[in-house]
């Protein structure tokens, strides 16, 4: 119960802190917000309306305060660009960015661990060396570059996937909204062909930040991986007959998994930020295109929401992986 | 091992499943009475007439909504009647009265009256947002509007200007976006605390034009259903859709690959990428933009004016056309841009740099000097700007680039805070002193005037010449008032603290099977109701 209360007052902190540097800095970049609502063409008179009308006249602690305040009665204010309160509009963009970060740290696990695990058991070898340089693509190479290269290849090239957007155009009002999540909105509706599409869209990109994801899994599986078959209860079990899959997946796995959970946890987070370039490169629309645009464009209501909702996401991702911490490794359970 | 290379073959073969059985619902062509545009369209922020003012939103606004006249798309230098079937000026100048079409419907099914006319062009100066000063302009203002508007019967508004205006003048403000007609039943059946509609008309539609608007997600998707109560000609397409690609490449591919009609936010290089495909065609139109290069007059050089002129002898224009501003501009050296009344295409300017070098001695700088430039970090703009940088160096010019998201950049322009800027101005509406009202006039050159022009902005103070930008706004003989203008940009050219670098051009890329598809020369000439399409599903 102690720890709940103390987890919740550092969550509430965290997101208080992190809602503060955002106000602050928002508000001490040179761009007037009311320029970002009344447009260019604007008179003076109507820019001092507008900049009356949205507060920024009184001191920087008032407003935070009032914004603070209306944060926590569940009003994230409206926003300039969409003239949507911003809480409908983050509701609307993150599961898109839901939906491709799933599937994305689902390829990233599903290719990283296997391969990092491959690379461990073949140290210094050519496929050690293969999975070293894959990583090394996958940090060096621009991923606006890749995506295009992408695009043009599986998309107009080949053929083999659908292109950017999140559906085809023909099922854009077919399915009832429930989720946002198209996938499983297209299935509750028990539409598959809007299923189908939506796989077909989400593929390229999915692939594309798995990759990137993969890359980083890879590399810390096989460093995690290493450092545990070097431990004596390997040599234990393979001079006990163990057969060699069952010590590499079932005992040297198990016991790199605890650490690389945090790592997965992590990147899936980063993952959850929103990639803005992929955003951008498939038109995806998710919140990193939003935070990116609100932030040009001075919509601080949106930049904020925006921040509070990644702030947020990655204090539950680290409470996760710390549970999942605890359910693997029995030495940080709490002893009774 | 082996397990694990087989556990890899069949993760391997289980994306590759996933990705061809998702291909199995690849998209088809539109079909033929749906038009798909890709572009880009996060500038809209409210679909208000009386408050929108940007780009895309212009371009549904013309599609959507009517106004008592428009330009001609053929001849923008002529006005066509819309909802207006005809209209005459009082001797006085001062008086007009407009006569409207018969069996007029909005979407909704209301009847369109002059007292929908009065109640639209009231609201709009009522509302005080930025188009308001369109109207503001004719002496349409919150103080005496309701005075100026009138009706007579059903079908016929009149209008009592402030001043006797050059009638284009006056004709060309009421066929802007702001002076759409809006049903006035529906707007106020949605009006919350004396707001005339405004909140619900930010994202709903009160038009009687070809297309309704369906569905806006910002920075998603718009789409425009056909208005079967419209009373022209029934459009060929029943949907069009505008869908939000930011990126041009990504623009470029989904045209080749045929999922979208029409593609609008390509670059130059894209544009070249296209010309040998032949399922594509281009189509461009001169635009109302312009690029130019601002000289803040504050800065004691630049205040010189040999230095203001050795400024424009750098200009490489060749090279500006053939590279940078290909397909989407033209070389330019006039405030009016091709296709406004009184618009002058002088281009007496050509790079010289020994001249500039002169020029730069004789005002006593003959080892140049250092200076900033204000850019926004966006193409072509940031292109242009290093362009010029490297001219500007060859005279001595030493120029430090200050690239900045468009918003910072706007504020420190709008605070004077600049040395130079490089920037675009659009035509607000398709008069001459819409740029002449912000390139040649300011009569307030102090900290704190009512509106801040190009010229304001810029420090130039020009009480002549804004005398004169006067006159030419009163001038109510057409042929007149044009040649008061080409006589304004011929003094421009010569003493302004500007250069003007390029006429923006509007271009889209197209399937072949599009057909009627033609660009305005503004944004709300864009006109959807003439597009068909051949082919295609049913």
């Amino acid at each position: 119960m102690i720890a709940a209360l103390r987890f919740l007052g550092a969550t509430a902190l965290t997101l208080l802190g992190l809602l503060a540097v955002t106000f602050f800095i928002g508000r001490v970049v040179p761009v007037d917000p009311a320029l970002a609502v009344a447009g260019d063409r604007a008179s003076e008179a109507q820019l001092a309306a507008v900049r009356e009308a949205m507060g920024l006249n009184r001191p920087l602690y008032v407003q935070f305060g009032r914004y603070v305040a209306a944060v926590a009665r569940g009003d994230l204010g409206e926003s300039i660009l969409t003239a949507n309160p911003v809480a409908e509009d983050i509701a609307r963009v993150f599961p898109a960015t839901l939906e491709l970060a799933t599937a994305g740290i689902v390829v990233g696990v599903l290719g990283g661990v296997p391969l990092g695990v491959w690379a461990a058991l073949r140290r210094g070898r050519a496929v050690d060396q293969l999975v070293r340089v894959t990583g090394l693509l996958g940090y060096s190479v621009p991923i606006f570059w890749l995506g295009m290269m992408a695009l043009v290849l599986f998309y107009v090239r080949l053929g083999w996937v659908a292109g950017p957007g999140r559906i085809d155009l023909a099922y854009y009002y077919a399915v009832p909204r429930v989720t946002g999540l198209l996938v499983v909105d297209g299935l509750l509706a028990g539409h598959l062909g809007a299923v189908r599409s939506a796989l077909a869209h989400l593929a390229l990109p999915a692939l594309l930040l798995g990759y990137f994801s993969l890359a980083y899994i890879s590399r810390m599986t096989r460093s995690f991986m290493l450092a545990e078959l070097k431990k004596e209860y390997v040599t234990a079990a393979r001079g006990r007959g163990v057969g060699e899959a069952r010590v590499v997946w079932r005992h040297a796995l198990r016991n790199a998994a605890v650490p690389l959970v945090t790592v997965v946890a992590l990147s899936y987070a980063g993952l959850l930020e929103g990639s803005v370039l992929t955003e951008t490169v498939f038109s995806w629309p998710g919140i990193g295109q939003y935070i990116t645009n609100a932030l040009q464009n001075a919509d601080m209501n949106a930049v904020l929401g925006g921040t509070l909702v990644i702030g947020a996401v990655f204090i539950v991702f680290n409470l996760v992986a710390d549970l999942l911490y605890r359910a693997l490794d029995p030495r940080v359970r709490p002893q009774r | 091992m082996m397990l694990g290379r087989r556990a890899l073959l069949r993760a391997g073969g289980a994306g590759g499943a996933v990705l061809l059985a998702g291909r199995g619902a690849a998209a088809a062509a539109p079909p033929r009475d749906l038009l798909v545009q890709a572009m880009a369209f996060d500038d809209v922020i409210s679909l208000d007439p009386a408050e929108a003012f940007e780009i895309a939103t212009a371009e549904v606004h013309g599609n959507t909504y009517e106004r008592l006249l428009r330009i001609e798309p053929g001849d923008p230098r002529r006005l066509a009647g819309v909802l207006a079937r005809d209209w005459r000026v009082a001797a006085d100048g001062r008086g007009y009265r407009f006569e409207l079409r018969d069996g007029l419907r909005f979407a909704s099914g209301n009847g369109l009256t002059a007292e929908d006319v009065r109640f639209s062009l009231a609201r709009a100066v009522k509302l005080d947002k930025a188009p308001a000063f369109i109207l503001n302009q004719l002496g349409l203002t919150r103080d005496r509007v309701d005075a100026a508007l009138g009706t007579d019967g059903p079908l016929a508004l009149t209008l009592r200007t402030s001043e006797a205006f050059a009638p284009s003048f006056v004709l060309n403000c009421l066929s802007a976006s702001v002076a759409s007609i809006m049903d006035r039943r529906l707007l106020l059946a949605h009006e919350v605390a004396g707001d005339l509609g405004h909140a619900w008309a930010r994202r709903h539609h009160a038009g009687s034009g070809p297309f309704l608007l369906r569905d806006w997600r910002a920075n998603e998707i718009l789409t425009l259903d056909r208005n079967e109560r419209y009373h022209g000609p029934r459009p060929a397409l029943a949907r069009v859709i505008y869908w939000h690609v930011k990126e041009a490449t990504t623009q470029r591919l989904m045209l080749l690959k045929g999922d979208v009609d029409v593609a609008r936010n390509l670059t130059p290089q894209d544009l070249d990428a296209l010309a040998d495909a032949p399922a594509i065609r281009i189509t461009a139109t001169p635009k109302g933009g312009i690029y130019y290069i601002g000289l803040n007059q504050k800065h004691p050089i630049l205040a010189k004016p040999a230095v203001r002129e050795a400024f424009k002898w750098l200009v490489d224009y060749d090279a500006l056309g053939a590279t940078l501003i290909r397909h989407i501009g033209r070389p330019w050296q006039n405030f009016l841009p091709a296709g406004l009344l009184g618009a002058s295409d002088a281009m007496p300017f050509h790079q010289d740099i020994a001249k500039a070098r002169a020029l730069l001695a004789a005002a006593g700088l003959p080892d140049g000097f250092d200076i900033t430039m204000d850019v926004r970090s966006t193409q072509p703009d940031m292109g242009m700007a290093e362009a010029f940088q490297q001219w500007a160096a060859r005279a001595g010019i030493r120029i430090r680039l200050l690239p900045g998201d468009g918003k910072l950049t706007l504020t420190r322009y709008r605070a004077r805070k600049h040395d130079l800027y490089l920037g675009d101005w659009s035509v607000d509406y398709w008069d001459p002193q819409s740029n002449a009202g912000a390139f040649a006039y300011n009569v307030d050159n102090g900290e704190n005037p009512a509106t801040k022009p190009i010229a304001w902005r810029n420090a130039w103070d020009i009480p002549a010449l804004s005398r004169e930008t006067e006159a030419a706004l009163m001038e109510r003989d057409t042929a007149r008032r044009a040649a008061a203008y080409v006589r304004l940009q011929d003094e421009f050219r010569r003493s302004s603290p500007f250069v003007i670098l390029s006429q923006q051009t509007q271009v889209a890329a197209l399937r072949r099977e599009v057909q009627g598809y033609a660009l305005g020369p503004t944004s709300d000439n864009n006109l959807l109701a003439p597009v068909s399409k051949s082919g295609g599903g049913a």
